[in-house]
């Protein structure tokens, strides 16, 4: 009977114990961001989806075509394309096509290039109503930047 | 009412827990013969979200199944990450820098603790309570901000290779991490204060949802859900891999059975797992962070390897058959939850309905893992 009382005694203040932790958050200062209105600084390291790198001296593309990111990619969602042109040495780039919708960003692209022509990203707001929206063009969306 | 059903099931009807349910966690079902609150019969129906990782692991590269791993066990990657390098290191040979493997230990174990909060949110929802969810997913965004800064990403990580991990950490790193153990160690008596001494919750959980030592060794299950049945078995201590042997930690293990034994078991492992976090920071050398001579078309050696790792979960094995060639042969996963479910059935029998729910919380189930 002792026992009993004692358990609804000390059962009813660790609901109490409980809500005076709720309180005491209650006027603490607010954790979370009013996302769309607030953002928080990226990490230098996100991976966000890739994009080719411009060579600062040329201005155009570092990719030499080699397919190397094609062939490490374990989802086939790179297509890399070049063609032969006179009076320039090695490859020059035609296509570079990245199929979003399959990508998984592991990263074994970026770091199986050998002249760092690509890299990842920043972006994390992507929304779309067509699958078309992210297949992306990056070739293009280089030459966008000039 | 008792809590168990008292006799033969005699007039029953059949109710679908899931596909889709919350408490579920995913996309499980739950086909339970109810004898009226009681249940007489459960059966765990798999395969929602089967995705053929070991198949795909045996039609692409070495390297190229990376990503996959993280994408089994999403709240414990960097285990599973090990788990799979581990293997194909030992298969290939690879010496891996003893930097490299320090911060390994340090991120899998971070992850280990993001899992436990994030379990820890879901089980109280589970039963009922909101609030303590939120103040789980403070703590565990600290956590995952320190690994995205390091790894890139915030929930499938894609961080170990082959003879080391991906890069280095960043300056904050260390001391970010220093300070989150701070943080969290003065945040744990809250929790306890808030949920694990509330009536409610002991009312709940105390000798509910009995597995015996027994019934764990038939299953085979492992991780937590062991430990909180009595049985001392901890990959990390008992079958040391990686530079585990090197830390001074303890397995906590609880001889109730109930699913307040399991619950007890992760709430202590968070604190071990930062103890051992703040043992590796204390001893982190310096030096590379990837082996020099890994070459870039791996082709193991022919045989047969095997490799476990200890996941928030369980036990989580990998076994490779390599036939010298640039993709494995066959390739294995032991997942620990399949193992740990599977004792369900035979454990919620006769059980109330809602007592049976707070014994499928305290599992811990993550359904991409258990189909693969």
């Amino acid at each position: 009977m002792i026992d009993y009382l004692r358990e609804i005694i000390s059962g009813t203040w660790s609901l109490f114990v409980g809500l005076g932790i709720t309180i005491r958050y209650f006027f603490q200062p607010v954790v979370t961001v009013q996302y769309p209105h607030q953002t928080l600084p990226m990490t230098p390291r996100f991976r966000g989806h890739i994009e080719l790198v411009k060579d600062e001296e040329t201005g155009e593309t570092k990719c030499i075509v080699c397919g190397m990111c094609q062939k490490a990619c374990p989802s086939n969602c790179i297509t890399v394309n070049g063609e032969k042109r006179e009076g320039v040495k090695g490859k020059v780039l035609t296509e570079y096509t990245l199929d979003f919708t399959k990508c998984s960003l592991c990263g074994l692209c970026v770091e199986s290039c050998p002249t760092a022509a690509i890299t990842f990203s920043k972006d994390y707001n992507l929304a779309g109503v067509r699958k078309e929206a992210y297949i992306f063009d990056l070739k293009k969306r280089l030459e966008a930047k000039n | 009412m008792s809590a168990f059903a008292e006799s033969e099931a005699k007039e029953t009807f059949v109710l679908n827990l899931g596909p889709q349910h919350p408490a579920t966690h995913g996309v499980l079902r739950v086909k339970l013969t109810m004898d009226g609150e009681y249940i007489a019969e459960a059966e765990p129906v798999l395969g929602y979200i089967h995705r053929m990782h070991e198949k795909m692991g045996e039609n692409r590269t070495w390297a190229q199944f990376m990503p996959n791993t993280g994408r089994m066990d999403y709240l414990h990657a960097l285990a599973y990450n090990h788990g799979y390098v581990s293997v194909v290191e030992r298969a290939a040979g690879i010496e891996v820098p003893e930097r490299a493997e320090y911060l390994r230990v340090i991120t899998a174990e971070l992850n280990r603790v993001s899992s436990h909060l994030l379990w820890f949110g879901a089980f109280i929802l589970d039963l009922g309570g909101f609030s303590p969810l939120l103040y789980a997913f403070d703590d565990r965004e600290h956590i995952l901000d320190l690994l995205e800064s390091v790894t890139g990403s915030r929930l499938t990580y894609c961080y170990f290779r082959f003879g080391g991990v991906y890069n280095d950490i960043d300056d904050n790193f260390v001391p970010g991490t220093r300070a989150f153990i701070k943080r969290l160690r003065e945040r744990m008596p809250m929790y306890h204060n808030l949920v694990t001494k509330n009536i409610i919750l002991m009312k709940r959980l105390q000798e509910v949802g009995p597995i015996s030592a027994e019934m764990c060794r038939k299953y085979g299950a492992t991780g937590p859900v062991c430990r909180g049945s009595g049985i001392n078995f901890d990959v990390r201590k008992h079958e040391p891999y990686s530079i585990y042997p090197e830390f001074d930690f303890d397995v906590p293990v609880y001889e109730q059975c109930d699913s307040m034994a399991r619950y007890m078991v992760r709430m202590d492992e968070i604190e071990q797992s930062l103890r051992i976090i703040e043992q590796a920071l204390d001893k982190l050398p310096e030096g590379p962070v990837m082996a020099e001579k890994v070459p870039k078309i791996l082709k193991p050696a022919k045989g047969d390897y095997y490799h476990a790792v200890e996941t928030a979960r369980g036990s989580f094995g990998v076994r490779v058959v390599s036939d010298g060639t640039n993709t494995p042969y066959r390739l294995k996963l032991r997942s620990p939850t399949f193992s740990n479910l599977s004792l369900f059935g035979e454990a919620c029998q006769g059980m109330l309905l809602p007592d049976a729910l707070a014994l499928m919380g305290s599992l811990d189930l993550v359904i991409p893992e258990i189909d693969r």
